[in-house]
């Protein structure tokens, strides 16, 4: 079942393409690239890498957040104007939780909604899908300090939903979270991503995220910021926390460390 | 005690009991020493003062109170529009702060005696020197606070193709609230030492006496009781006004802001 995913995204349509992007500051540091990248339909990507190695700057500029220095992205094989079409949505979901401190969790889940000028009942209607899909029905009325730091990331995640996103970016989203509610969080992450056929470029530099998350593990090395390794994650969905403990998930983590390795000691002997 | 209790007698209490010892201190070393009225009133003379002259002293601070008032008023709104103005652009506010900065740090006395000149009616002038004095922290506070928007909340606005407008009523105005009403508190205090300090200038006589005129009457005739029991107002109405801000800041922010929030801990 998962060979069928993973073989056939190689033929699925290409969400993300990046061809020779790179990223040099004004001080002449090459922060990226040049990358090539290709996230097709339905995938979970995952960029993992040590710190300095362009992770977050490669998904911000699929965000459209940074402009490439020179190379070319596409979306939906147009340009960034078209994003925003219906089937061509795209949201991103921050390492904070980033809500609004002054609005109740409807609110702050709505705002997407309300910056696009939708009427408050039909927004409201989709707040509540949103809200379910993240368990916090209920909490509608709280302010985001009510909330835990887990509980706060559901609101972002809710936030980002509530758009009906075809394209989710998330950079490090659970990066403060203690393990625990982590892994919760991973575990229902990945159960959206089946049942709202998502595709997810999903930042990390835990291996253990990435190999229970992703359909694919993009391994990135430091100075310059490149990809390394693509590294497909051969295992149906949708997956439990049972995937954790097999030794196919030990295998991939061998592999992983392995590579994260070697992309730490290459960026070392650049220095 | 319980911790609620031992909380309210530190923010009640405590301040009472050191307002009525002062007080008493206050009484006894004035009879003690047997010192004349015309330096030193006890007060229960100031207290007494103040009822008997009540007519005079409530009328004063009325029209201290108008100054006051339109004054803050004026501060507020040139204020807040000066600041949207402010962060509109880079340029605009590097080219005018540095004269925000210059009508702040000119002391009012040295300029009021030219607005009085300038603007003929009197109320109005003392209004325009109060409002000068009231003016700098709203427009430094509000500017912060409409540029101090959490980064990550402005990429969401930018990559919702939020407008500009949007990006102003939902995000900037209310991460600037807590600086705002920050601005207030300063600003109203400000504005009743603005309009005391530009009515001594003035000196204005009559009908539109203000407070500070009765002190500067009272002081040339020696009527000392008076003189205390027209601060005392002056004083009281600082205060109050200080207190109305609180509780407008409270109303405004106690739902989410960190300043505001009662913690149950």
């Amino acid at each position: 079942m998962s060979a069928v995913v993973a073989a056939s995204a190689g033929s699925r349509e290409p969400v993300v393409e990046i061809r020779a992007a790179d990223k040099v500051f004004a001080n002449g540091t090459r922060a990226l690239g040049p990358v090539d990248l290709t996230v097709r339909d339905g995938e979970f990507v995952t960029l993992l890498g040590p710190s300095g190695c362009g992770k977050s700057t490669l998904l911000n500029m699929i965000a459209n957040l940074i402009a490439p220095s020179s190379g070319q992205l596409a979306w939906w094989r147009k340009g960034f104007d078209d994003v925003g079409e219906p089937g061509r949505k795209l949201v991103m979901v921050f390492q904070d939780a980033t809500l609004m401190p002054w609005a109740r969790v409807q609110r702050n889940v709505r705002l997407p909604l309300d910056l696009a000028r939708m009427s408050r009942t039909e927004g409201d209607a989709r707040v509540a899908d949103a809200l379910e899909l993240v368990g916090l029905t209920g909490f509608e009325a709280s302010y985001p300090r009510q909330l835990s730091g887990g509980m706060q990331m559901r609101v972002s995640i809710a936030r980002a939903l509530v758009t009906e996103p075809n394209l989710l970016l998330m950079d490090e989203p659970f990066g403060a979270l203690d393990e625990i509610t982590r892994t919760k969080l991973d575990a229902d992450l990945i159960r959206l991503w089946w049942r709202k056929k998502l595709t997810v470029v999903f930042v990390t530099h835990s291996i253990y995220e990435a190999i229970f998350l992703s359909t694919r593990v993009v391994v990135m090395a430091a100075r310059p910021g490149r990809v390394l390794e693509d590294v497909v994650i051969d295992e149906p969905h949708p997956r439990t926390d049972d995937f954790r403990v097999t030794q196919k998930f030990a295998g991939y983590a061998k592999v992983l460390s392995e590579l994260l390795a070697e992309a730490s000691a290459k960026g070392a002997t650049d220095l | 005690m319980t911790p609620a209790g031992n909380e309210r007698l530190l923010k009640w209490v405590a301040p009472l009991a050191v307002g009525i010892l002062a007080l008493l201190a206050w009484h006894v070393l004035v009879k003690a020493f047997d010192v004349p009225k015309f330096l030193v009133p006890s007060p229960d003379l100031v207290l007494e003062t103040l009822i008997a002259d009540r007519e005079l002293l409530f009328g004063s601070l009325l029209v201290t109170l108008k100054i006051t008032f339109g004054a803050f008023f004026m501060a507020v709104i040139i204020g807040t529009v000066v600041a949207f103005l402010f962060v509109q652009s880079r340029w605009v506010e590097r080219s005018f702060f540095p004269y925000a900065v210059l009508l702040q740090v000119t002391p009012i006395v040295a300029i009021a005696p030219l607005i009085i000149i300038w603007v003929r009616n009197t109320t109005a002038a003392l209004i325009v020197c109060a409002t000068i004095v009231a003016l700098f922290p709203i427009v430094s506070n509000t500017t912060l606070g409409l540029r101090s928007v959490n980064p990550g909340l402005l990429n969401l606005f930018r990559m919702n193709k939020a407008t500009r407008w949007q990006t102003l009523t939902q995000l900037r105005i209310p991460s600037a609230a807590p600086y705002f009403f920050g601005g207030l508190r300063i600003s109203s205090g400000l504005a009743l030492i603005g309009a005391v300090v530009a009515e001594f200038v003035a000196g204005t006589g009559g009908t539109g006496a203000g407070l500070a005129y009765q002190i500067l009457q009272a002081g040339y005739q020696i009527n000392i009781p008076r003189l205390f029991a027209a601060l005392l107002l002056i004083t009281v109405t600082g205060v109050l006004l200080f207190l109305l801000m609180v509780f407008l800041s409270k109303l405004a922010l106690s739902s989410w802001h960190e300043s505001e929030v009662v913690h149950e801990s």
